[in-house]
């Protein structure tokens, strides 16, 4: 007790000390904080500063071909977009709904129409800048920033010649990128004036266009049901009894039963327990997968470029060399088992493809 | 009033990312609401409004907890194991969780949404979350390229400008080094622009956690870039854009407007309620851009250039743009505008018994503090308005309740809010009639939950 007061009277003193010294130090001025920062290098600031503006500031030196472009994109692009850009698979599609008329005019068309479905990569376009800037720093998927420059010119034109931007013979380089810019087929569907910018630099300087007024009583309603889930929709985003807390002021509907039916439960028996018996094989199985991006393209249960895990091993179950097959399949890829988009050569160690093909073999039990 | 639904427009709204319902689920929305469904929710609630304001209580209402026959509830006479028996040691576990009774409340994906896991999001628990805080584990995620746990270590922030005359001199800082600077501590939330995109053309989802989720608020903790800059020696004359980068694969970059970083709005965070920043939420650094749509917030940060020009990035271009009507886009639209939820009760929910209730709910604007919020439960006909619980702060989430006691009759429950430039929310027929239905992002209309004679709550728009 009492080395609990000796240290409590400690800290009053220490604390008023430190009062008195905060009250003499002068605040420091703006800018005058020594031995906090550096300047950084030239060669810092070029390994780091990649953006390129619309105006093609930043933009370094380089040409690449249509030809060349399309070589790049079957190997590092096309798992995942399609041959020609147009897959929905994974990402929304690049390619589509643009017009040579919108090449003239710099509008698409398409997107005034509203039984268009979608909206592509070149139907929004209005920056050519954009589109290599966004390939350089943050592309392929899942080894981003490992193009060279003259890669990116090259998958930037095939892109441009997949839309009829460019012709096939057509190289695009730091010299004529701003010519292209003036072929986008949206490059005027874009506008600024609008009240959502924090500031006077663009926009409007912050006037809502959307006005209403709070009116009280008797207002003008709109109290007419216009649109709500339909019954088989009840329980697509899982049985909703387990997303509410199990005390409270309200429960949550149990969505695997008509409406009306939701009763108390019994509380720890409604409790989803996530992750419940991790199994150490399958969850080092499915770590590797992880690690190694196999989850990019293949869900546990559900195709998302290639078939799920679970699809894969259901279809080899029973087949005595399963663990050599799935072995070999995953370091060669291939195409045309489970449809056209190719899975491209994989480079893993031999120790993590045969931990995984036993996996796939075994069931592809989730942990 | 008539039946007639608006015009449909196939492919209006896509499976994904900027839809949920595919076609054909649109189709059978429509198809099922024609049949005569809403005609049946239509007129019970005409009913229950005949009756008007729903504040009547019956005569007898069911009390909650009856005592039993034999004349004592068991969980008062019967002593429970915890009265009667030792506890828990201290520290059995050195960073706490939540009571295993709340494994419900959990952050989630929704279905569908999105192709890919790394590309994707997950929307925070709003209907189980109180005050105006979200725990940083239920804290809304919203990952370009997937997350990672950076070593601070190694982490660097560094300043530069789009020419050489834009800043005195380029500048590196470690993460040590900026937590050694003057720090401030300001609560605020953010908003995914596309918060509520689902529901631009139609329901989509059935819980305030899917329509509502992609917003959580955080005391944030950090270092001006004000400070940074003028360190530096920024050239505010000229350069009236800040470019912010993250260090992950997709290295995020938004353009900033050089007035909130020179008003001392705009900050690097390393601190989230009391502790550093979840690896989700941009471990070790983060830009804090209050009232601006969470995609400004770039995580993992790790460059600023200040500039003289917008820089359009990917996420100016391409998302984050709002198609209007006439097929143009609107290009760095930012501002999170005024809205407001009502979180209980909310779909997915189930009122068990009339009576007294509290409707509670969150309301925010991104133009500054919220000055009052209305709520409704007869669709909009008549409003209340709501008390507003404190703190009230500029930018960032504020709850507010209303009584309400529950006669059982079917009731259609909305909250407006206004702020206090005096900005007032929009119904869906007011955003519609500017902004069209086929935008994904800045949706901020007010939403109606639909409650049933049987206690179920349902997600509904009115026309």
């Amino acid at each position: 007790m009492s080395s609990c007061r000796e240290a409590l009277i400690a800290l009053v003193l220490a604390g008023s000390t430190l009062g008195a010294f905060a009250q003499a130090a002068k605040p420091a001025a703006p800018a005058e904080f020594p031995g906090i920062g550096r300047t950084a290098t030239p060669k810092e600031v070029q390994a780091w500063d990649i953006d390129v503006r619309p105006d093609f500031k930043g933009l370094p030196k380089g040409a690449g071909t249509v030809a060349r472009g399309q070589d790049v994109w079957e190997s590092k692009c096309a798992s995942c977009h399609g041959i020609f850009g147009e897959s929905n698979e994974v990402f929304s599609p690049i390619v589509g709904g643009t017009t040579a008329k919108d090449i003239e005019t710099g509008r698409v068309a398409r997107l005034t129409d509203e039984s268009f479905p979608g909206r592509t990569t070149l139907m929004k376009l209005s920056s050519l800048s954009t589109l290599w800037d966004y390939i350089n720093r943050a592309m392929p998927w899942t080894n981003p920033k490992t193009l060279t420059p003259d890669e990116v010119y090259a998958v930037t034109a095939f892109i441009l010649n997949l839309g009829g931007i460019v012709p096939d013979d057509f190289t695009l380089s730091d010299a004529n990128i701003a010519q292209v810019q003036q072929r986008l087929p949206n490059r005027n569907g874009k506008t600024t004036d609008h009240g959502l910018w924090p500031g006077r630099t663009l926009g409007n300087g912050g006037k809502p266009d959307v006005l209403a007024a709070a009116c009280m009583s008797n207002c003008a309603t709109e109290a007419k049901v216009a649109s709500l889930l339909p019954d088989h929709a009840r329980n697509a985003h899982g049985n909703l009894a387990e997303q509410q807390r199990l005390v409270g002021a309200q429960l949550g509907a149990d969505t695997t039963r008509p409406s009306g039916a939701t009763r108390r439960m019994s509380t720890l028996a409604a409790v989803t327990a996530p992750g419940a018996g991790p199994a150490a094989a399958a969850a080092k199985a499915v770590a590797l997968a992880r690690q190694h991006n196999c989850l990019a393209c293949h869900g546990l249960d559900n195709k998302v470029v290639g078939p799920g895990m679970s699809e894969i091993a259901r279809r080899y179950a029973g087949r005595d060399d399963a663990v050599d097959y799935l072995a070999k399949k995953i370091v060669a890829g291939g195409s045309g088992v489970w449809g056209p988009i190719p899975m491209p050569e994989q480079s893993l160690p031999a120790a993590d493809v045969n931990a995984l093909a036993a996996w796939l073999a075994g069931g592809a039990k989730r942990p | 009033m008539t039946d007639d639904l608006p015009p449909q427009q196939p492919g209006r709204v896509r499976k994904a990312p900027e839809s949920f319902l595919d076609r054909s689920g649109i189709q059978a929305v429509h198809r099922e609401a024609r049949s005569g469904r809403r005609d049946f929710i239509r007129s019970a609630f005409a009913a229950a409004a005949a009756g008007g304001a729903a504040v009547a209580a019956p005569a007898a209402l069911a009390q909650a907890n009856p005592v039993p026959a034999d004349g004592g509830d068991p969980n008062i006479l019967k002593l429970p194991e915890h009265s009667t028996g030792l506890g828990q040691p201290v520290v059995t576990d050195g960073y706490g969780m939540p009571s295993k009774y709340e494994r419900n409340v959990q952050r989630r994906q929704s279905p569908g949404l999105t192709q890919t896991n790394q590309a994707s999001v997950s929307f925070a628990p709003l209907q189980s979350l109180f005050g105006i805080v979200t725990p940083s584990g239920l804290h809304f995620e919203r990952h370009h390229q997937g997350w990672w746990d950076i070593d601070p270590s190694k982490h660097r922030l560094m300043l530069n400008g789009s020419d050489d005359k834009m800043l005195r001199r380029p500048m590196v800082f470690t993460v040590d080094e900026l937590m050694r600077l003057p720090s401030v501590s300001r609560f605020h939330f953010i908003e995914c622009g596309a918060n509520t995109g689902m529901e631009w053309g139609n329901v989509a989802v059935p819980t305030c956690q899917y329509t509502h989720g992609m917003i959580s608020c955080s005391e944030f903790t950090g270092v001006p870039l004000k400070v940074l800059l003028d360190m530096a020696g920024a050239d505010y004359k000229r350069g009236r854009f800040v470019l912010a980068e993250g260090a992950d694969g997709s290295s995020m970059t938004r353009t900033i407007p050089m007035e909130q970083v020179e008003n001392g709005e705009v900050f690097v965070a390393y601190g989230q309620n009391g502790e550093m920043l979840r690896p989700e939420n941009g471990y070790p650094l983060r830009l804090v851009v209050p009232g601006v749509q969470g995609v400004s917030w770039v995580k993992y940060l790790r460059r600023i250039e200040v500039g003289d020009q917008p820089y359009g990035a990917k996420d100016e271009v391409l998302h984050y743009v709002d198609l209007m009507p006439g097929g143009l886009h609107r290009q760095y639209t930012s501002i999170q505008e005024v809205k407001s939820v009502v979180t209980t009760p909310s779909g997915g929910q189930v009122l068990l018994d009339r009576g007294y209730h509290q409707i509670s709910g969150l309301a925010w604007s991104g133009r500054g503090k919220v000055r009052r919020v209305d709520v409704s439960v007869d669709g909009g006909r008549n409003w209340r308005q709501a008390r507003l619980q404190g703190p009230v702060m500029d930018k960032c989430l504020t709850r507010f309740a209303l009584d309400w006691v529950w006669d059982g009759k079917p009731a259609l429950v909305q909250s407006r809010a206004t702020d206090d430039t005096g900005h007032v929310q929009p119904t869906y027929r007011q955003l519609r009639a500017v902004r069209g239905s086929r935008s994904i992002y800045h949706n901020n209309a007010i939403q109606t939950w639909l409650v049933q004679e049987n206690g179920e709550v349902k997600n509904v728009q009115l026309s």
